[in-house]
């Protein structure tokens, strides 16, 4: 069954055709396996490979120790993971005894309208889904149009861009708890150095600019991503449409109002995904800069889920928070792996 | 906001040499202010970090510490609080990232070199897992490792036994990693020539042989894109070190520096040095192999 690497290439360089026939020779020499136990399972029609050696030889057959092992890990902690957290937000297990699975209810999700913790978490979440990615996407496309301009050093300027990417939740809390400090801040202070002395405040001391100041922060981390697949997305359009814009006399904002913008639609579709559920995960960073409880003006989902479940060992209404933020994301990933799987992308 | 036209004018025929007009000057005013903005945290912080205690209150942040204020303190007392961490960190992201990727290896080979029926479906069941919430898994989560008890199973080796909480982070982290990583080398084998494989295969090579020879070979570039994105992602995660450890010593990096930051509520230099310790492989990974992780955080989309 083994092969010889330097015969394959030689076989490849005589050509498919050539390859074609020996392959046939081959099937004539291929000797009939009657190993096992399996021999018992007869032959075919022709009489010369027998069901089981065609079964082995399928690729069918063959694929399957390779997908099957992390299937199956996956399908545990994904898919077993969710629906055994959907079954728990039906029970009403809040205690550090076991959950009774005999008496399911939609209690927990019956609270919620009323909970207004929840409605404020639900409310900064799509707020914060929608600003966040709004902003990231709208600086990503400055950004990927800048750079775009036969400019110099144009790879230490997109480094620069998207390294706050690389940093960790924690990494990027804690510089930004720091250039939000009221008194010794860089923001206030490069405020009033400007003489804007009007404009400095506790950002994130105050509930009125708290969730304002965390969407500021995790724009900064994130944009240069919508930048690069903006960029991928750039380099992709032909040139002759920037030409033929500008024999129209089109302006340079017209020509990328009207002419390239609409031409990136797919990359917007993709980064803004993509940005969704970074913004659903937001999480760490809010958990550094605020603890568990950061306040009803900067309190969401996934915060409030690990809250009530990890704090309050309220298990059953935490997975019922998370089952809503579940339902959420779906609602952004779904109808977008739907268009994929339509455009045959997948 | 600056829009230059980027008219062939300006370079001359080998593209060296620009004319500088004004659109052109303002086009890199702007691109150098945003450096400013991106990496001002970074500087704030850097800064700060050689600060004394007095130094980062009564001086100017962004502006570097002048002899009386330097100190390097802040790095030494941030190295000892994180150094455990990064012990720890460094013992579950590795085995965790080497598995996740090759086990997204494995599954995208089945999934495109292989042709059988049902495979796009199986196909999606992988994709979706990457768009997955966290937070919708984390009760049962924390379920499933107490039911398993790991800590009793491995009661023979007390070694073994107190590092329980980072073994489930890998084993966590690997099943969470396969959905992205196995998306990632989807993505290449499906732009891999195929004349190899079928060379092989006419010469009698099964699967795993074809994979072993020939496409594990040809995938290492791959893995490197993928093994700089799923380190980065699983060095970086705060999230499931928080439900699963729960023991101090098991502490991983990022919990360490939590709670680092909330211990030294206004110890800001403290604060900032250990930021740059935590996050320095990531960004050492980041400056050497820039390519590499972009092509990682865009083969997501």
């Amino acid at each position: 069954m083994d092969f010889d690497i330097r015969r394959t290439l030689t076989r490849l360089a005589r050509g498919r055709r050539e390859a074609a026939d020996s392959e046939e020779e081959r099937t004539d020499e291929r000797p009939v396996r009657t190993d096992g136990g399996a021999s018992s399972t007869s032959t075919s029609a022709s009489g010369r490979t027998s069901r089981w050696t065609r079964l082995r030889h399928s690729e069918a057959v063959q694929a399957i120790p390779f997908w099957l092992p992390p299937a199956l890990l996956m399908g545990l902690f994904v898919y077993g993971a969710i629906s055994w957290n959907l079954l728990i937000s039906l029970t009403d297990w809040s205690s550090l005894l076991q959950p009774d699975y005999t008496d399911l209810s939609l209690d927990m999700y019956r609270q919620m309208p009323d909970d207004k913790s929840f409605r404020a978490a639900f409310r900064n979440t799509v707020v914060l889904l929608v600003a966040f990615t709004g902003v990231s996407l709208a600086i990503g496309l400055v950004l990927a149009i800048l750079v775009d301009q036969n400019i110099r050093f144009e790879n230490t300027f997109r480094t620069i861009y998207l390294l706050p990417m690389a940093l960790s939740f924690v990494v990027t809390a804690i510089f930004w708890a720091w250039m939000y400090n009221p008194t010794t801040g860089t923001i206030n202070v490069v405020l009033r150095g400007l003489g804007l002395d009007f404009l400095t405040r506790n950002w994130i001391g105050n509930p009125d600019t708290r969730l304002a100041a965390i969407i500021f922060a995790l724009t900064w981390q994130f944009s240069g991503y919508a930048m690069v697949v903006y960029l991928a997305g750039l380099r992709a359009i032909p040139d002759a449409h920037y030409e033929a814009a500008k024999v129209d006399g089109a302006s340079t904002f017209r020509m990328y109002l009207r002419v390239i913008v609409p031409q990136l639609s797919a990359a917007t579709t993709s980064a803004a995904v993509v940005l969704m559920v970074f913004a659903l995960k937001a999480f760490d960073f809010i958990y550094v800069m605020f603890g568990d409880n950061p306040g009803r003006s900067a309190d969401i989902l996934a915060v409030m889920m690990f809250r009530v479940a990890f704090s309050r060992t309220q298990w059953a209404y935490g997975a019922a928070v998370a089952t809503v933020l579940f339902l959420l994301a779906l609602t952004v990933v779904g109808p977008y792996l739907y268009l994929q799987y339509k455009r045959g992308d997948l | 906001m600056a829009l230059v036209e980027s008219e062939t004018a300006d370079e001359t025929p080998d593209g060296t040499l620009e004319r500088l007009d004004t659109q052109r000057i303002a086009l890199y005013v702007v691109l150098v202010g945003l450096i400013a903005f991106y990496l001002s945290p970074l500087w704030g912080g850097m800064t700060t970090a050689f600060k004394t205690d007095a130094g980062f209150v009564q001086t100017t942040p962004l502006i570097p510490p002048t002899p009386e204020w330097f100190t390097l303190a802040p790095w030494q007392e941030a190295f000892g609080r994180l150094q455990g961490g990064l012990l720890n960190s460094v013992t579950f992201v590795v085995p965790a990232t080497v598995l996740s990727a090759l086990f997204g290896s494995l599954a995208a080979y089945g999934l495109t070199k292989l042709s059988w029926r049902g495979q796009v479906g199986v196909l999606v069941i992988f994709l979706a897992g990457v768009f997955l919430p966290y937070q919708s898994v984390l009760v049962p989560l924390r379920q499933f490792w107490s039911m398993v008890g790991l800590a009793d199973l491995l009661s023979f080796a007390p070694f073994l036994a107190e590092r329980v909480d980072l073994i489930e982070l890998t084993i966590t982290h690997t099943a969470y990693g396969i959905p992205i990583c196995t998306i990632l080398f989807r993505s290449y084998y499906k732009g891999m020539d195929d004349d190899m494989i079928e060379a092989a295969k006419i010469d009698g090579a099964n699967a795993f042989g074809i994979y072993k020879r020939i496409v594990f070979p040809l995938s290492l570039p791959m893995f490197a894109v993928t093994l700089i994105y799923q380190f980065t992602q699983v060095w970086n995660d705060l999230l499931f070190a928080l439900v699963l450890v729960s023991s101090r010593s098991n502490y991983v990096v990022t919990q360490s520096l939590n709670e680092l930051q909330g211990s030294l509520a206004q110890e800001y230099n403290i604060q900032m040095a250990g930021a740059f310790i935590a996050a320095l492989p990531t960004i050492l990974i980041y400056v050497i192999f820039g390519r590499q992780f972009a092509q990682g955080i865009t083969g997501a989309s």
